[in-house]
């Protein structure tokens, strides 16, 4: 299971990356946000998938599943979620002032 | 417990939420923004002298005793950079009330203000790795929004960029953490160091380790620095003097604390790299430095060597070398910020900033020029300005280490960053003045007080060294020596 999980996480970044190397805008910002879904799947693999039992520590429990990552990975979309907003935010802003979204027409922009 | 250590973090936090409810009252915010910043300030020099005391303190949060909490740990190296943060943000905020215009005031300018040094407290002080992250995000966040605020079209346009490269920078940071969970289990810094030197630093620890070199060197300019001139040179000067004195800094101290705690068992690898990367960087920098004609972008480049200038200390790692580092990293929080609130000023004097629009300026304000002259020398190393002693440990450091191709690079990276003031000096402030006494914009004394107070705190620094040298051999002990940290976090006080 956790091999699984793995290679959809790799998947996942290859599908963010190809779309983060695009020239618009809008798809740099959807890259990011599933970049970021599969940097939390990778960290659920790494406290070990569902191992049967909650993740409570009793003086006398003989299994346990690890509740660090899912904190991490709850501060982590919380995180993310903010820096898409801004993002998206940001993106339409410059929209508005430049009327494109293309960077290869951003580049090198000079302010008159 | 040590409650007081949350205080710099909580200081700006609380009172920046406070503002935001405070929002026509322009005055009221600018007096507790300034008030809060002061505050940090004395607070933390009392921690400082509370540390020489007791030894280095720590707050485990909710009680939650180490590995399992979150936790605060201050040491010298963190707190010192959290007293030169307070006082060199204050002063810039000086700068601010009468520079940044009223329409950014109105929108939550000072809010993002105090969350930024929110943020950036929080890193210097946590003993925690993912804490570290989540500081790191509150500091960019609030430096996305200051970034862009005001929405000029190049803000815009290079904040894209900006926001662009460091979420993929934090994404490397969470993947690292993943990673290092996974192999350690555990994700307090000390704790990490202990397990670490137990099991041995193995290869795959080393690539970890290398995950975070790109993090960090992504945050800080190290190298990976082409983003750096474009967003620095875009926002207005009370912002860019913010981010040129504290942003990268936080890079630099991040990456002195993974590789002299946690990472430092194979320094023919890490540490090798690192110094590969700041000759590299104080090259390119360099080449950017001499290159351009905007002040802002000269000045960015400035930026950049210093960040591998600093470095070569980390690479050298002996207890000299890093406390020149240290010397060299509070010196240059206070010089980028003069240099950063020079140059704003004269391109607010002449409305232009290309160095071939101005001449002559020295006649229309004799003090400025007096002004970057001297910084211009505290930068280049001149005792007894504040830039000399960093320099003379850091070669030091480097004379005894032996590696003197690091130490050539170092210094003539140095003569570069002479060269390309001087050539903005000579530019603008000599030759034949083009302003007549009637034409020429007033310098408003509210604007020259923070630049004197910068000019000023150069030469304290520099011929006080004596007085911060017990802080400073103190963190570079605690940081070549990771047992004192380990016992301290751990509380084990034998």
């Amino acid at each position: 299971m956790e091999t699984l999980i793995t290679i959809l996480a790799g998947v996942l970044v290859t599908v963010a990356v190809y779309l983060l190397l695009s020239r618009s805008i809008i798809r740099i910002i959807l890259g990011s946000a599933v970049l970021s879904h599969a940097v939390h799947l990778l960290l659920m693999v790494m406290g070990g998938l569902k191992t049967g039992s909650a993740p409570l520590l009793g003086e006398n429990a003989s299994s346990y599943t690890d509740a660090l990552p899912q904190a991490l990975i709850l501060t982590a979309i919380v995180i993310s979620f903010a820096v898409t907003a801004f993002l998206l935010v940001l993106a339409y802003r410059t929209y508005q002032e430049t009327g494109t979204d293309d960077l290869q027409e951003l580049r090198g922009f000079i302010d008159e | 417990m040590n409650n007081i250590i949350v205080m710099p973090m909580i200081i700006p936090l609380l009172t920046g939420i406070v503002l935001v409810f405070l929002r026509p009252y322009i005055k009221i915010q600018r007096m507790l923004t300034f008030l809060a910043l002061v505050a940090t300030a004395g607070v933390s020099l009392y921690i400082l002298n509370s540390i020489q005391a007791n030894g280095i303190l720590t707050l485990n949060f909710g009680g939650w005793l180490p590995p399992y909490g979150i936790l605060f740990v201050a040491d010298s190296f963190s707190v010192l950079l959290v007293l030169t943060t307070s006082i060199v943000s204050s002063i810039i905020l000086l700068y601010a009330f009468s520079s940044i215009g009223e329409a950014r005031e109105n929108m939550f300018f000072y809010t993002f203000v105090l969350l930024l040094i929110a943020g950036v407290n929080g890193s210097f002080l946590t003993g925690d790795l993912f804490n570290l992250f989540v500081s790191f995000e509150v500091m960019l966040l609030a430096s996305y929004v200051l970034i862009t605020l005001g929405g000029r079209k190049i803000q815009l346009v290079e904040s894209i960029k900006y926001v662009a490269i460091n979420v993929l920078s934090s994404w490397f940071f969470l993947l690292g953490i993943a990673y290092l969970y996974g192999t350690i289990g555990t994700l307090n810094m000390a704790h990490l160091s202990e397990r670490i030197a137990e099991v041995g630093q193995t290869p795959l620890l080393t690539v970890i380790s290398l995950i975070f070199l790109l993090v960090f060197s992504l945050k800080s300019g190290l190298l990976l620095y082409f983003w750096l001139p474009g967003s620095y040179s875009a926002p207005p000067t009370a912002i860019a003097a913010l981010f040129g004195a504290l942003l990268t800094k936080v890079g630099i101290y991040a990456m002195f604390r993974m590789f002299t705690l946690v990472f430092y068992h194979e320094p023919s690898i890490t540490h090798t790299l690192i110094g590969i990367m700041a000759v590299l960087t104080m090259i390119g920098g360099s080449i950017g430095a001499i290159a351009y004609k905007d002040i802002r972008q000269i000045i960015s480049y400035n930026v950049i060597i210093t960040v591998g200038f600093i470095l070569v200390g980390l690479a050298i790692s002996t207890e000299i070398a890093i406390q020149g580092s240290i010397y060299y990293l509070v010196h240059d929080m206070i010089i980028k910020a003069l240099l950063f609130l020079l140059a704003g000023t004269m391109i607010y004097l002449t409305g232009s900033a290309r160095i071939e629009d101005m001449s002559g300026l020295i006649r229309n304000y004799p003090l400025l020029g007096w002004l970057f002259f001297l910084s211009i020398l505290s930068l280049a190393g001149i005792p007894p300005l504040s830039g000399f002693i960093g320099k003379l440990y850091i070669g030091q450091g480097a004379v005894e280490a032996g590696v003197y191709g690091l130490l050539v690079i170092a210094f003539l990276s140095s003569l570069f960053v002479l060269y390309s003031l001087l050539r903005i000096f000579m530019n603008t402030f000599w030759g034949e003045t083009i302003i007549s006494e009637d034409d020429e914009t007033p310098l408003r004394k509210r604007l020259l007080l923070p630049v004197v107070l910068l000019g000023a705190a150069t030469i304290v620094l520099g011929i006080g060294a004596e007085g911060i040298s017990v802080y400073v051999s103190d963190a570079a002990h605690t940081l070549m020596n990771p047992t004192v940290y380990i016992d301290a976090v751990m509380q084990r006080n034998q």
